[in-house]
């Protein structure tokens, strides 16, 4: 039986294989090739050209750009192989996936695993599509490692919610079209009176104020909320169900910041090769700075076991079924060495890499300074390492909480 | 099946009883004659020489058992041996060895260094008319070995144990076998296939399987520190309440997190035959830093009953220095890195 059955599914295997590759010589233009998603996470505000549009909206339909989602809700309703033969082939073709952000990478999952059927027909497609970007309305000024401690208050007005209160941190908030939210709906229970509800930026009452942050750009902002009217349909789950719900959605956003692939396309060329083109190597081709070159090995051995805890970690999630705890683990080692090689890139470049403008400088010399600096953000948000400690400690490791 | 045998047949007091003994060879020939029973001395030889060929993976996952325990057993030593002769030998010298190293009735072990320091390109032991003469350094299990596979000058040799070969014990702080091995005109049968890079080859194994023993032993003092915390009371709390250790522990189990997958990469590429040279570089390297640090918080989490010798948590620390030297430390094993990154 067993061996009837395997060289069938290798056959059904090419054969996706094949309409993948010609679905790609057919929709992605060559102008595009080995260009990055606008869309995706804070990077900035769409300005999409007609040909981007035409690709995203060509993916979109297919539902490619989010592959293991339900096709009934516009995902690409592939299994994990199918999904991994599209993301090889888009990755031979230097096709980039033109459907992101965090309606992807963190509310999609969340609703799909908590939504209601309304809410997800209403909302998934959208992202599937990546027509709509959405936005997390997380931390206020009083709740930010304790978020629990949030004070928005919405407040229950028959068939709607009178939502009134201050988010802080709204990553890319000038720029969504939704904000996925944890509000205030019972005073009296800190953790049971938070509930998780959708609001519609362009609302009346909405206003977004942007963040100048020390890298000198603007992906933060403030986010006010005055009278807004929130339909009672826009809540997820049950009212109270908020920080259960919420707290889902934080896995999603551990596991990606982490996301070993995601960093390791962040990450570019090996520190070596970039040390020897600024400093001087001996006459056996290696770096001259004995100390820097123990260094840089030190940090790429640790990187390169990152890199396999991540793959350990993704195979693992995916045998149980979802995310896991271990996205703590990934988040806080993930940032850490982000941090650790964006200060070993400037001690490699000395004050060249350390310019702020100007023409001395290289694009990329001036890209890695603002991400050093827009990096310091990565292990103070999505939970910070701290937070991430004492989940480790607690959840999984079930030590105690201090009596 | 390896952990329960571990943890029932082969505890922590066995190799106390080991140790008591004080018998040079330093293992029970019972206990290995067990593990050869259910094939594990055979994990990664082929069929066709009377082993499994169950894959590096399996082999790695029994040595991490037996780490855990501290199980005292020449099987990393003759996992070693056995894949140079699968990497070099001739059709009749897997023939003649092979069957023997997995049925446990030979015992083999590698002998490269010549220093108390890792470093295959020190060789001086040299072979003229088929003899070797030479001193090897702190081979591991020499006491119980019948065959040793040594690196001369221009490859390696395959040596029995007899005339010409003669042992200095080195009595180290793990209480195992090491002995300089002087071979003076041994007879000697040269591996001669597996190509230039054969010593490196097989050092790759070493470095790999060591790992695996060590992450054994790193799992076993992280779980036995956080049981510890769990139970102790200072102040009217357990010490597992306080954040100042929750985040020390937090610490340790994302290293252990990065140490087994670094080890488990190095098993995988030996399966998979790709990129095992930075593979077993980074396993070993990541084994070394991340069985250091759990080693010495495992005393340090202790408080001073760790500093026992009633308590087991010493044994691993004592342990994990003599692995962390052998067959490349931390300084040798980042120079090796950044020498196969190109930098």
């Amino acid at each position: 039986m067993a061996t009837q059955l395997e060289p069938e599914a290798a056959s059904d295997e090419d054969a996706f294989r094949a309409e993948v590759q010609a679905f790609l010589a057919q929709n992605f233009p060559a102008e595009l090739k080995g260009k990055g998603n606008l869309l995706a996470g804070v990077e900035g505000p769409t300005a999409e050209s007609p040909t981007q549009k035409a690709w995203r909206e060509a993916v979109g339909a297919r539902g490619w750009g989010t592959p293991t989602w339900p096709s009934e809700y516009g995902g690409g309703g592939l299994t994990k192989k199918q999904a991994r033969i599209v993301e090889q082939e888009f990755a031979k073709a230097g096709a980039y996936n033109p459907i992101g952000g965090m309606g992807v990478m963190m509310f999609g999952p969340t609703l799909l695993e908590y939504g209601s059927e309304e809410q997800k027909h209403e909302h998934i497609p959208p992202i599937c599509r990546g027509e709509i970007r959405w936005c997390q309305g997380y931390s206020e000024p009083n709740a930010g490692s304790d978020l629990a401690n949030l004070q928005t208050f919405a407040e229950d007005k028959g068939d709607h919610y009178l939502v009134n209160g201050q988010k802080t941190w709204t990553s890319g908030g000038q720029w969504a079209d939704k904000c996925f939210a944890i509000v205030r709906t019972d005073k009296s229970d800190k953790h049971n009176g938070i509930s998780f509800m959708l609001i519609d930026m362009t609302d009346p009452g909405v206003e977004v104020r942007p963040i100048t942050m020390i890298s000198g750009t603007s992906p933060f902002c403030e986010t006010f909320f005055t009278d807004v009217k929130v339909p009672k349909e826009n809540l997820v789950g049950e009212e109270g169900q908020g920080w259960t719900i919420g707290k889902r959605l934080l896995q999603h956003e551990r596991t990606n910041i982490s996301g070993g692939g995601a960093l390791a396309r962040m990450m570019g060329a090996s520190l070596g090769d970039l040390a020897k083109k600024y400093g001087e190597t001996n006459a056996d081709g290696e770096l001259a700075d004995a100390v820097l070159r123990d260094r840089i090995a030190d940090f790429e051995i640790r990187w390169n076991s990152f890199l396999l805890t991540a793959r350990r970690a993704m195979e693992e999630s995916k045998a149980q079924g979802g995310v896991s705890e271990i996205s703590s683990v990934l988040k806080k080692l993930g940032t850490k060495l982000a941090q650790e090689r964006a200060e070993m890139l400037i001690e490699i470049r000395g004050l060249q890499g350390l310019g702020w403008e100007g023409d001395g400088f290289s694009d990329s010399e001036l890209q890695a300074v603002r991400g050093w600096l827009f990096g310091k953000a990565s292990t103070i948000y999505g939970g910070s390492t701290e937070i991430q400690n004492n989940i480790i400690a607690k959840r999984v490791l079930g030590m105690l909480d201090h009596q | 099946m390896a952990r329960d045998w571990a943890s029932n047949e082969s505890p922590v007091t066995e190799f106390r009883k080991v140790r008591a003994s004080g018998a040079e060879e330093a293992f029970d020939r019972n206990a290995y004659g067990k593990m050869a029973e259910m094939g594990w001395t055979g994990v990664i030889v082929p069929q066709e020489h009377g082993g499994s060929d169950f894959g590096w993976l399996s082999a790695g996952l029994v040595i991490e058992e037996l780490g855990k325990t501290l199980t005292a057993s020449p099987l990393v030593a003759n996992t070693i041996a056995a894949s140079a002769i699968i990497l070099g030998g001739s059709d009749e010298q897997k023939a003649k060895y092979l069957p023997k190293l997995a049925s446990g009735e030979m015992i083999g072990t590698l002998a490269v260094d010549e220093s108390a320091h890792h470093d295959p390109a020190k060789v001086a032991t040299s072979v003229a008319g088929g003899k070797l003469s030479g001193t090897k350094a702190f081979v591991h299990e020499a006491h119980g070995a019948d065959l040793f596979v040594v690196a001369a000058d221009d490859g390696l040799y395959l040596v029995e144990k007899g005339d010409g070969v003669s042992l200095t014990t080195r009595k180290l702080t793990d209480q195992r076998s090491h002995a300089d091995v002087t071979f003076d005109g041994a007879a000697a049968e040269k591996l001669e296939s597996g190509g230039d890079s054969l010593v490196d080859d097989v050092l790759d194994r070493a470095r790999i399987l060591t790992a695996a023993e060590m992450l054994g032993m790193a799992q076993h003092v992280f779980d036995t520190t956080l049981d510890y915390l769990k139970q102790r009371v200072q102040f009217n709390q357990v010490l597992a309440t306080f954040q100042a250790l929750q985040h020390r522990m937090a610490d340790l189990f994302a290293d252990l997190a990065q140490m087994r997958s670094a080890v488990e990469g190095g098993l995988q590429a030996l399966d998979s035959g790709f990129g095992i040279d930075r593979a077993a570089t980074i396993a070993k390297a990541e084994a070394n830093r991340v069985l250091h640090f759990i080693s010495s918080q495992g005393i340090q989490l202790h408080g001073g009953i760790g500093m026992t010798d009633e308590f087991d948590v010493g044994f691993y620390l004592k342990r994990a220095r003599v692995l962390e030297a052998s067959w490349g430390s931390s300084s040798y094993l980042k120079n090796r890195f950044a020498a196969l990154s190109g930098y």
